[in-house]
């Protein structure tokens, strides 16, 4: 198999890489060992003054590493010493390159990433099309990894160690004026142009040495034994810290290796860099981020789970019910891919307030500069607000985003309902009520299914697509058709009370109050909460959802499980949560208005301000009816696993009643949904690590402790005598 | 094992630590060790060459404090050439440090007379010039969750419940007892002037010291370490490793923390034989020293653990104790030391400390010894107790009992 050919022109050797039946080049074994040998074959041939590298795919120099080889190293134990050897090869055969004797040129003809920009740092000259498209940098950082072929030691020679570590440790992907601008790039030319440009840099005498192999060469900005290296680090490390809250191995593997590696020879310090990359392959947070934020998630972007067999379905007209929030949102989604949208509310003045939220929203993107005037013109054009169920007709789709009320959701499903054609899809919004129980109001209820969006919707990259009982498969091939269309990652969830991301979520706010009325340090609650990696600790969710809300929502379940004759216990919390309304007029963050009476003001189980919030001082003391004062505090430790513990059980519970029937979705739901922590690779990914034996043990002892909302589920005890794991691969016993 | 003897300890004055006017700054810092190492033979009548070892603490061991200084002063000081020196770095204990390690040895056996001691510029030689892995290295700040020790003074204050005002109030006192020691001569018998090289007195008073300070004043200093704290994600760090606490009360500033100053002390010690041998009288016993780990972040709270290691060693309780020095590197880590060992102001610092005199890291052990020793003398008491808390997470404690 041929990947790079090889030829000669204007006695420069032309390396081209073109990976046969790929769309994309990536760096692998195979194609460093032709490139190597291509290197050498230029080296030996006297003709040859110069090398130039260059690709034969459209737009696209190399993007990247394989990953599919470091997802291939599964989850159990890695070789370390083999990975070293194989990683040091490549590290080797790059600096058998920018030493060979002769200029190398790397002519980027588009997306040049990860691996494909450390072979270009190798190289002695970087020249980049200038084309919107064309991106540079090493984006591994975003997956949880780092650069393995140098990157961390070549980058921070070439434009400085506080630039680099900006690009790496962020996974900054440029364009080609920041490119140029950040040092990245030497040159941009026009794609035409690239081959000429490079030939006449080799043919007036390019240097085959880099600056770091010169004499007297000296780090940008300062090299490792500089006060500015030392302050650069002593400044990165307690900011990635604080970010991170040391859950991300790669982020601190980054740092380790700049700073181990900088101040040695590069025939050296690559060895360095690969020590870190492969203690970042050893831990299984890399393993388990690359498995669900990449793999995982282009699978629910790419629509797997769409029911085969169905043609596709193309949404062009889409009707919104209800122009709140939620309604914005999808409306502003969906014209933006070109669908023509009627937005519907219970009169006109309402529904253009709506789109003229829309408008705000893509003016702010606008003053921002990420969007142009003609693109937000389109996107307003295909939006007409309505207040007449006629412009519904000829809807491919319908989304209703009314308010979670049974009797009106029922009333707009039958007003549209009486519109549609058989063809038509009706989706509801709703974030919790049984899709099966609203589907009785349309005649076609096989139609009918649960699009659960969140909040923002122009940001949260993902849905929850709920099947009813009677949800066809050609209405779920439908949905997926749509959320392709507007570029939304999907999850397929049974019906359920709270489906699924929500039922996760909840255990976690759930888990907070427990806390609270255990008696222990509110700002341990919270702060074991950011520990674990949620990226919002329980109180301050609490106060953000709205006290009042809280409130309604526990009364409801209240009187449900009145009606249905069940006995109820008002939990403490729910006790805690009416006293803060009631007895200190405290409502959350955003307070309702008080018609009548004086303003409220913010405040809840935190005090607002404008320096931010506090926690209310006098919360325990207020409260000390029902909680202890002086109860003792448990270990941080304890209590960020009781927020993974009560999580993970939850969504092992769903998989074993079928609420999702797969765990990959499970996994990326409720990351990309509700903030579950990306480093753990979502809650199946997580048990797995831990064992499953073990997590049924540690599970055990907090049931024991704390009660039984931690005893695991039977099948988790099946999975451990059969010596399962949710992804199917035993561990090595 | 021998019992070893304090016979006598000299320090000179703290300048201020700034090159622009610190009275101690335009010479270099040997100039001050000399100055020291000269008075001990001098005073005591002695031959230098009785010295068996010059042990001196020092922080910033780099430049004209590298390549160990104590070996260095022993030659400035023109001891004979059999005096040896080494240094030694226990950051802000060193000085104390100094001390019980050359204790240690006449405890043993290995020497009869020793001088310990340290010196800093301070002015010459600016903090964290040595550099150091601690903060840089990924493996280790992340693993210890460094951060610098003013965010770990104010964790203290935070974690604790110091406010802002029990940290100025400290402070006050702190100036208020410095300027009444010095009124009162109480540093008389230990100060030995630096002289230039002419033969000109340098400085022959502690000038960091700001008497009348007042609480009014200090509260309207702003926290030194919010800025670095709030920015540079070090208040988040120090968060993370100490949950319990919602954020980091910065309450500490130039006015309760301690100064930035140049100085030297040296105290000679030495076995019963020496003493008698050389006509020296023993003013105190070294009893007992101890220095401790504790935890890194919040770095300061070493002092009540090495304490009680080293009360607990020596069969004593703190109430066995009549005076103690706590080093005043912060408001906060002598407040919480008097809590934890359920000690009085009263009977703490009682001539000050370092927020009135400044703190020349390598040497104040040593200063903070010979203070204590004057004042039991003074007092006509027995037991003393010094103690520091110690960068990276230690402390260090030595028992001293009048003879």
């Amino acid at each position: 198999m041929t990947i790079i050919d090889y030829r000669v022109e204007d006695d420069v050797a032309i390396l081209t890489w073109d990976q046969p039946g790929q769309p994309m080049n990536v760096l692998s074994g195979p194609s460093l060992a032709e490139l190597d040998a291509a290197i050498e074959r230029a080296v030996a041939d006297t003709a040859v003054k110069g090398i130039i590298l260059t690709s034969g795919k459209a737009g696209v120099f190399v993007a990247g590493g394989d990953l599919e080889q470091i997802e291939a190293l599964g989850s159990g134990p890695i070789d370390a010493a083999d990975l070293l050897r194989r990683t040091s090869a490549v590290l080797d055969q790059l600096r058998r390159m920018e030493t060979c004797g002769k200029p190398v040129v790397a002519a980027l003809n588009g997306v040049t990433l990860g691996g494909g920009y450390e072979v270009a740092l190798a190289c002695h000259r970087r020249i980049l099309v200038n084309q919107r498209h064309a991106k540079v940098g090493l984006p591994e950082a975003g997956l949880g990894l780092m650069p393995g072929a140098g990157g961390t030691q070549r980058l921070p020679r070439l434009v400085g160690v506080q630039t680099a570590l900006g690009l790496i440790m962020q996974g900054k992907q440029l364009g080609p004026d920041d490119a140029l601008k950040k040092g990245l790039v030497d040159e941009l030319v026009e794609p035409d142009a690239l081959i000429p440009a490079a030939k006449a840099w080799i043919a007036a005498g390019g240097d085959a040495t880099q600056a770091w192999d010169r004499k007297g060469f000296e780090v940008p900005g300062g090299g490792a034994d500089s006060v500015t290296f030392a302050q650069t680090l002593m400044g990165s490390n307690a900011m990635t810290h604080a970010n991170t809250f040391g859950n991300i191995p790669a982020q601190e593997a980054i740092l380790q290796s700049v700073y181990e590696g900088l101040g040695l020879p590069m025939g050296r310090a690559g060895k360095v860099e690969t020590r870190q990359f492969i203690r970042v392959l050893q831990d299984p947070v890399a393993r388990s981020m690359l498995r669900t934020l990449f793999f995982s998630l282009q699978e629910c972007q790419k629509g797997a789970r769409r029911p085969a067999g169905v043609p596709p379905f193309d949404v062009k007209k889409l009707g919104i019910l209800g122009a709140g929030l939620m309604g914005q949102g999808i409306a502003h989604v969906s014209a933006k891919v070109g669908i023509d949208v009627v937005l519907l509310d219970r009169d006109l003045a309402s529904a253009t307030r709506g789109k003229g939220q829309v408008h705000k929203t893509l003016q702010r993107r606008l003053d921002k500069g990420r969007t142009t005037a003609d693109r937000v013109e389109g996107i307003l054009g295909r939006i007409v607000p309505s207040e007449d169920y006629a412009d519904l007709e000829g809807c491919d789709l319908v989304v209703e985003a009314v308010f979670e009320d049974r009797e009106i959701k029922g009333v707009v499903t039958r007003d549209a309902d009486a519109r549609l054609g058989d063809a038509s899809v009706f989706a509801s919004n709703t974030s919790g009520l049984p899709i099966t129980e609203l589907a009785q109001a349309s005649s076609r209820p096989a139609n009918f299914i649960g699009l659960h969006f969140f909040s923002p919707v122009e940001r949260m990259p993902i849905v929850e697509i709920v099947v009813g009982e009677e949800t066809s498969d050609a209405t779920l091939a439908k949905a997926w058709d749509y959320l392709l269309k507007i570029k939304k990652a999907g999850i397929v969830v049974a019906d359920g009370p709270g489906f699924y991301t929500s039922r996760v979520f909840g255990t976690f706010i759930s888990e907070g109050n427990h806390l609270l009325v255990e008696g222990v340090n509110p700002a341990l609650i919270e702060n074991a909460a950011k520990l674990a990696g949620m990226p919002m600790p329980p109180l301050g969710i609490s106060d953000q959802v709205g006290l009042g809300t809280m409130h309604k929502a526990a009364k409801q379940a209240e009187q449900d499980a009145e009606a249905a004759g069940k006995p109820w216990k008002p939990s403490p919390a729910q006790a805690i949560i009416a006293s803060l309304i009631h007895d200190h007029d405290r409502w959350g963050a955003h307070p309702p208005p008080n018609p009548g009476g004086p303003p409220r003001r913010p405040g809840g189980f935190y005090d607002y301000d404008e320096g931010g919030k506090r926690l209310w001082p006098e919360l325990q003391r207020a409260m000390r009816t029902w909680i202890d004062e002086d109860a003792a505090q448990p270990d941080a430790e304890v209590v960020k696993k009781r927020y993974l513990f009560t999580q993970c059980l939850e969504a092992v519970r769903c998989f074993e009643e079928g609420v999702i029937t797969n765990v990959r979705d499970g996994d990326v739901g409720v990351i990309m949904a509700v903030g579950f922590p990306a480093f753990t690779g979502g809650p199946f990914t997580y048990i797995d690590n831990y064992g499953i034996p073990a997590f049924i043990r540690d599970a055990e002892a907090l049931a024991a402790k704390y009660g039984p909302r931690f005893t695991p589920p039977p099948l988790l005890h099946n999975m451990s005598t059969q010596h399962k794991t949710f992804y199917g691969v035993t561990p090595h016993p | 094992m021998t019992d070893c003897f304090i016979y006598d300890a000299v320090r000179t004055p703290r300048g201020k630590g700034r090159k622009k006017d610190g009275a101690l700054a335009d010479a270099p810092p040997l100039r001050m060790a000399k100055a020291v190492l000269e008075a001990i033979p001098e005073r005591c009548h002695f031959a230098d060459s009785e010295i068996e070892d010059v042990i001196f603490g020092c922080v910033e061991p780099v430049g004209e404090q590298g390549a160990n200084v104590g070996r260095m002063a022993a030659l400035i000081a023109g001891y004979d050439d059999c005096v040896p020196g080494v240094q030694l770095n226990r950051f802000c204990s060193s000085g104390l440090e100094a001390v019980n390690i050359a204790a240690a040895k006449v405890k043993a056996g290995d020497v009869e007379l020793a001088v310990g001691g340290g010196l800093e510029s301070m002015s010459r030689i600016a903090m964290g010039a040595a550099g150091g892995a601690w903060s840089t290295d990924p493996e280790l700040a992340f693993g210890t969750s460094f951060v610098p020790q003013g965010i770990g003074a104010d964790l203290i204050a935070t974690k604790y419940g110091y406010s802002r005002n029990d940290v100025d109030a400290f402070a006050v006192e702190s100036q208020r007892r410095a300027a009444a020691a010095w009124e009162g001569g109480h540093f008389e018998r230990s100060i030995v002037p630096v002289t230039d090289g002419v033969g000109v007195t340098m400085l022959d008073r502690d000038e960091h010291m700001r008497p009348g300070t007042t609480l009014e004043e200090l509260g309207a200093l702003k926290p030194s370490f919010e800025m670095m704290g709030r920015n540079f994600g070090f208040d988040a760090v120090a968060v993370q490793k100490h949950p319990e606490v919602e954020a980091i009360e910065h309450v500490h500033h130039a006015g309760n923390s301690s100064g930035i100053v140049d100085g030297s002390a040296a105290v000679l010690v030495g076995s019963k034989g020496a003493g008698e041998r050389l006509g020296l009288k023993p003013r105190a016993r070294i009893v007992r020293s101890a220095t401790v780990g504790s935890e890194p972040c919040i770095m300061l709270t070493g002092p009540a653990p090495a304490s009680n290691k080293a009360l607990s060693r020596a069969g004593m309780r703190a109430s066995d104790i009549d005076l103690w020095e706590i080093n005043e590197a912060f408001s906060s880590v002598c407040l919480l030391f008097m809590e934890e060992m359920g000690i009085d102001h009263d009977a703490t610092n009682v001539n000050g400390g370092a927020i009135a005199f400044g703190h020349p890291l390598g040497a104040t052990g040593a200063m903070l010894l010979g203070t204590m020793l004057d004042e039991l003398e003074r007092r006509d008491l027995r037991t003393g107790l010094i103690t520091l808390c110690v960068g990276a997470g230690m402390g260090t404690a030595t028992i001293i009992e009048r003879v």
